[in-house]
C-alpha cells in the first residue's frame, strides 16, 4: 500500500498554466529532475475545455481567465483555451519537465514526500521542493445552498464546459444562467454551441457589469435563486427579486457560474496554513507557503485570475525555487500576514516576506465583497501607515483590482499584521 | 439460476401458470429488500417490485446512516426487538459482505439543567432494552472526547455501540443476494391495484398485470395506499421530511462520535454524526407534510440546520456542504411499527417502519417470512445463499485506489475519475455491469460514490456521465 519510494529535485502537483509554466522554466533553469503531476488523462488544465478566445492577448488583463463570450473584443485576442493549453504543454515537455498524466497525488508521507496512485500503481515521492499548483474550481449548487429537489439538468461552467466540448454529451433545451461575471458569459456561449435556448442571465448583482454582456439574452439583475424544482428533470428556477417579485422561470438546465474557491484539500491535508481570506495557503512573494521547500502557484492562491496571470507566477516561482535547491533561499517564516478589513474579502500575496520581496508584476490583487466607487485603499501597521493609494476606477465584486508594492520594504518584520483597508 | 431483472415491457404472462408468484414483495426499499432475501433461502417463487428505477431509493436512501443499539426505544414495543435483533445480524451480516460500518460510538449531549437531568432516566430505558454498556459522563470527560463541541455542554450519556453504516450498500447486498438466488426484480412497477381471490392477489401495474399467492406491502410511504387497495383502513401514513446537510471530508476530523440530542417536548432534535464516506451529517428536521413526494429541502430548513449545527461543533460550518438532501419517514402516529398478517388474504402488512428500519431490516425480514408461514405459506426446507462480497465504499477500509497488488492486475483500478471521492474506472465498470446495475447517474453515485464529492462533478460529472451513457445508452 505505501508504494515504490523515488525521489526528484521538483515536484509540481497540477499541469495547468500555473504548474506547466513552472515546470517548463524550471527544466529549462537544469533544476535537475523536473516532474509534474497531472491527475487528469489530459495536461493543460481548465482551459482546455474554455472554448472562446482571449487567452495570453494583450488585453488578457481584463480578460481574466475565463473570458468573455466569443463576439466581445476580448475573444479576438490571444488564442482559444484548448491552443493554449497545448502550448504550456508543448513548453513544458520541449523543457524536458517530465509530465506524468493519469497520476494522482492521494496525500502527504512527509514534509515534501508525497502519496501517489494511477494506472502503474501506488508510488512514494519525496522531492527537494514541492510546488502545489492544484488550480481552483466552481462552487457547486450544495456548497451555495440552494433549495428544493435534486434533479439532473444542474451543472457548474466546468462539468458544462466538458460535457459539451470534451465529451460532446447532449445538455438540454432551455437554460438559465446564474452569475454574470466573465465566465457566465462564457457559459452562454457554451450552451449556445450545444444548441440550448437561453433563457436569461441571472444576477443578485444590482448594477450589470458595464461591458460584458451577452447579446439577446435578458440579464435579471438584483435576483437570487430561491429553489430548483423538477423531479426527473430539472423543471424550473424559482427567483426572488430584491424589491420582493418572484417568479420561477421553465427550464431543464440551470449553470451556476463563478464563486471560484481554491481546490485546496491537498494542501489542508499536509497541514499548510490559509489564508482566511483566500481560503488558499497562505503565502509571500516568494510563494513560499508555511511549510519550508512547498510553494504554491495559481489559482489555488487566488481564486481566480486570468490563465495568463497564473502562467506568469509559475514562471516566477523559478527563481525562489532555484535559491531553495541551491540551499540561499532566504530564511521563511518571520513574514507578516497581510490582513484585510470589510468589504475587502481577500489580498494575494497575502505574507510580507521578511527580505522585502515584491510580487510579480509589482503588484498585490485584491477583491472586494461590495462595489466600491474609486476607494483609497490604505496600509498600516501597528498604527502606522505605510502607504495610501486612490484607484482611478470601481472596484467590483469579481473582479481583480491591484495595490502597488513600493512599501512592502517598510513593513517591521517584528510588527503585528500589516492592515489593508478600504475608505 | 438465471438472473431476472426487468426494467420495462411486460411482466410473466397471467395466462402462464408457471407465472405465479408465490409472493410479491411490494417496495425495494431495505426492508422489501430484506424481506426478499429472506424468501430467497427458500424454494419459492418470489417477486420483488418497485415503482422506481432502483432499489433503495426512497426513504432507504436518504436517512441518517445509523446502525442503532435501540438503547432509546419504546421498551416491550416490537420496534424495541427488532431492532435488538437486527442490529446484531446486520452488524454481522456487514462484516461477511463487506458493508463498511464503523462503531464511533454515541454521545447524547445535554445542553442544559433539563436535559442533564434527563440522563439518568435515558440510562434506565437502555438497560430496560437489554442494553448495558451506557454510562453518564461529565462535561470534562465529554470535552476531552469531542473536543470540537460548542461551549456549554455539561454532560452526556454515552453509548458506545452506536454505529454508522453504508445506507446505499446494505439494501443493495439484500437484492443482490435475492436475484442471484433467483428471485425476480420488477422496476419501474408501480402497484396500482389488488384484486384478492380464493387463490391469491392479481396485482395490476404499471407494467401490466401479475399474479402472486402471497404478498407482502412493504411500500414504504405507501404502504397506507397498499393496505387501503385491500380494503383495510388502519393506519395512514404521515410523511415526516428530514433535511439534511453533508459536510465535507475536512468537517470529518471535528467530529469523533455520533452527537445525538437529548430529546425533549420539542421532539428528537438535530444530531450531528460522521458518515462511513468520511463525511460529517447535520440533520434532520421533522415536519409534517401531507406531499409524499416532497423530498425538496427549503430555505428555512437549512437555516435551521445550520443554526443548531453551529450550537454543537462550531466548525463544522466553515467547511463546504457536499449536499443537501431531505428523506421522508414514514410516520404512522404511533410509536411502533405496524406490521400485521392477514392469513384470509395471505397478506402480510409492513408499515410505520421508521428511521429504526435500516438496523432492523434483517430482523423484519425474519418476522415477515414466521408472519408468511402463519398466512398459509408453505416455504419448504431453507438453504444457505451462496456468499456476497459488495464494493467497499468505506472511508475506514481499504479501497482499490491505493490497493497496488489489484491496479497491478488491472490497471483501471489505478485510473482516478472521481478525484474528491478517489473512484476508480474499474469500481464504476464494476458497477455498471453489477447484478443490479445503475439506471440513473444517481444510482451509479450510491454504488461508487463517484461525483458525490466537494466539487460534485465539476472536474468528474461529465467523465462519469460519460461512462454511464456509454454502459447504458
Amino acid at each position: 500500500v505505501t508504494g515504490q519510494p523515488r525521489e526528484v529535485d521538483v515536484l509540481i502537483v497540477g499541469a495547468g498554466p500555473a504548474g506547466l509554466a513552472a515546470g517548463a522554466e524550471l527544466a529549462a533553469a537544469d533544476a535537475g529532475r523536473v516532474e509534474i503531476l497531472e491527475r487528469e488523462q489530459e495536461a493543460g488544465g481548465i482551459p482546455r475545455h474554455c472554448h472562446h478566445g482571449g487567452f495570453g492577448g494583450r488585453l488578457e488583463r481584463s480578460a481574466y481567465a475565463w473570458a468573455s463570450a466569443a463576439g466581445s473584443a476580448y475573444a479576438r485576442k490571444g488564442t482559444t483555451g484548448p491552443d493554449f493549453a497545448r502550448r504550456g504543454v508543448a513548453a513544458a515537455v520541449a523543457a524536458g519537465a517530465a509530465l506524468r498524466t493519469g497520476v494522482t497525488v492521494t496525500g502527504w508521507a512527509g514534509p515534501r514526500t508525497v502519496e501517489t496512485t494511477g494506472p502503474a500503481g501506488p508510488e512514494q515521492i519525496t522531492a527537494r521542493a514541492v510546488i502545489l499548483a492544484t488550480g481552483a474550481r466552481e462552487r457547486p449548487r450544495s456548497a451555495r445552498l440552494i433549495p428544493g429537489t435534486r434533479p439532473p439538468g444542474v451543472y457548474t461552467t466546468g462539468e458544462l464546459q466538458q460535457a459539451v466540448h470534451l465529451y460532446g454529451l447532449r445538455i438540454g433545451t432551455r437554460a438559465v444562467v446564474v452569475g454574470d461575471e466573465p465566465v457566465g458569459h462564457a457559459a452562454v456561449a457554451t450552451l449556445r454551441a450545444a444548441g440550448v435556448h437561453v433563457v436569461a442571465v441571472v444576477t443578485d448583482r444590482t448594477a450589470p457589469a458595464l461591458r460584458l454582456r451577452s447579446p439577446r439574452v435578458p440579464l435579471l439583475t438584483g435576483t437570487t435563486v430561491t429553489e430548483l424544482t423538477g423531479r426527473r428533470r430539472l423543471s424550473g428556477v424559482a427567483l426572488r427579486h430584491h424589491d420582493g417579485r418572484t417568479t420561477t422561470l421553465r427550464c431543464d438546465t440551470v449553470v451556476l457560474t463563478g464563486d471560484f474557491v481554491p481546490d485546496h484539500e491537498l494542501a489542508r491535508r499536509g497541514g499548510i496554513v490559509l489564508d482566511p481570506g483566500t481560503r488558499g495557503p497562505a503565502y509571500d512573494a516568494a510563494y513560499r507557503t508555511s511549510h519550508p521547500g512547498v510553494f504554491a502557484v495559481g489559482n489555488l492562491l487566488h481564486a481566480v485570475e486570468r490563465a495568463g496571470y497564473a502562467a506568469q507566477e509559475g514562471r516566477a516561482v523559478a527563481v525562489p525555487v532555484l535559491h531553495r535547491l541551491a540551499g540561499t533561499e532566504e530564511a521563511a517564516g518571520a513574514g507578516r500576514r497581510l490582513v484585510v478589513d470589510a468589504p475587502l474579502r481577500w489580498i494575494a500575496p497575502n505574507v510580507a516576506g521578511p527580505d522585502g520581496a515584491r510580487p510579480v508584476g509589482d503588484r498585490f490583487v485584491l477583491r472586494t465583497g461590495r462595489r466600491l466607487p474609486r476607494p483609497l485603499l490604505v496600509v498600516s501597521q501597528d498604527g502606522r501607515e505605510l502607504h495610501r493609494q486612490r484607484l482611478l476606477s470601481t472596484a467590483v465584486p469579481g473582479r481583480p483590482f491591484t495595490l502597488g508594492a513600493e512599501w512592502v520594504d517598510r513593513v517591521d518584520p517584528d510588527g503585528t499584521d500589516v492592515r489593508i483597508t478600504a475608505r | 439460476v438465471t438472473v431476472t431483472l426487468t426494467t420495462a415491457g411486460p411482466l410473466p404472462s397471467l395466462d402462464d401458470a408457471e407465472a405465479t408468484y408465490d409472493v410479491v414483495v411490494v417496495g425495494a426499499g431495505v426492508v422489501g429488500a430484506a424481506v426478499a432475501r429472506e424468501l430467497a433461502r427458500y424454494r419459492l417463487r418470489t417477486a420483488l417490485v418497485d415503482a422506481s428505477d432502483d432499489i433503495g431509493n426512497a426513504t432507504s436512501k436518504a436517512n441518517t446512516a445509523i446502525l442503532h443499539t435501540g438503547f432509546d426505544a419504546v421498551p416491550g414495543s416490537l420496534e424495541a426487538r427488532l431492532v435488538r435483533e437486527g442490529r446484531d445480524l446486520l452488524a454481522a451480516y456487514a462484516a461477511e459482505a463487506g458493508i463498511p460500518v464503523e462503531r464511533v460510538g454515541a454521545l447524547l449531549v445535554a445542553w442544559d439543567e433539563d436535559q442533564l437531568a434527563a440522563l439518568p432516566g435515558l440510562r434506565d430505558k437502555a438497560e430496560r432494552n437489554g442494553y448495558h454498556a451506557s454510562r453518564i459522563i461529565g462535561a470534562d470527560e465529554l470535552r476531552a472526547r469531542e473536543p470540537h463541541l460548542g461551549p456549554g455542554a455539561l454532560g452526556a450519556l454515552d453509548v458506545p455501540d452506536e454505529s454508522i453504516i453504508c445506507p446505499w450498500t446494505t439494501p443493495l447486498a439484500f437484492a443482490t443476494q435475492a436475484v442471484r438466488a433467483g428471485v425476480h426484480l420488477h422496476l419501474n412497477c408501480r402497484v396500482r391495484d389488488i384484486t384478492p381471490d380464493a387463490d391469491g392477489h392479481t396485482l395490476t401495474t404499471s407494467r401490466g398485470p401479475l399474479r402472486t399467492r402471497h404478498l407482502v406491502n412493504a411500500a414504504g410511504l405507501h404502504a397506507d395506499e397498499i393496505d387501503r387497495l385491500l380494503g383495510h383502513d388502519v393506519f395512514t401514513v404521515t410523511p415526516r421530511r428530514g433535511q439534511l446537510l453533508v459536510l465535507d471530508k475536512l468537517a470529518r476530523p471535528l467530529v469523533g462520535h455520533i452527537l445525538l440530542p437529548v430529546p425533549g417536548p420539542a421532539g428528537k432534535g438535530v444530531l450531528v454524526a460522521p458518515t462511513v464516506f468520511g463525511n460529517v451529517l447535520l440533520g434532520p428536521t421533522a415536519e409534517d407534510l401531507d406531499d409524499k413526494t416532497a423530498t425538496g429541502s427549503t430555505a428555512d430548513g437549512i437555516r435551521l440546520l445550520r443554526e443548531k449545527g453551529r450550537r454543537i461543533v462550531p466548525g463544522l460550518l466553515d467547511e463546504e456542504v457536499t449536499a443537501v438532501y431531505a428523506g421522508l419517514r414514514a410516520a404512522t402516529g404511533q410509536e411502533d411499527y405496524r406490521i400485521q398478517e392477514y392469513p384470509g388474504l395471505r397478506y402480510v402488512a409492513v408499515g410505520g417502519i421508521r428511521s429504526t428500519g435500516l438496523t432492523a431490516s434483517m430482523a423484519i425480514g425474519r418476522h415477515v417470512m414466521g408472519l408468511l408461514t402463519a398466512v398459509g405459506l408453505d416455504p419448504g426446507e431453507p438453504h444457505e445463499l451462496p456468499p456476497l462480497t459488495m464494493p467497499n465504499l468505506g472511508e475506514a477500509f481499504p479501497r482499490p485506489y491505493r490497493d497496488a497488488a489489484l491496479i497491478a492486475a488491472d490497471p483501471a483500478y489505478g485510473t482516478l475519475v472521481c478525484h474528491c471521492e478517489q473512484v476508480t474506472l474499474g469500481e464504476i465498470r464494476d458497477a455498471l455491469t453489477s447484478t443490479i446495475p445503475p439506471h440513473s447517474p444517481d444510482g451509479l453515485r450510491r454504488r461508487t460514490r463517484a461525483r458525490g464529492g466537494r466539487c460534485q462533478g465539476f472536474y468528474c460529472g461529465a467523465a462519469v456521465r460519460a461512462l454511464f451513457e456509454e454502459e447504458r445508452p
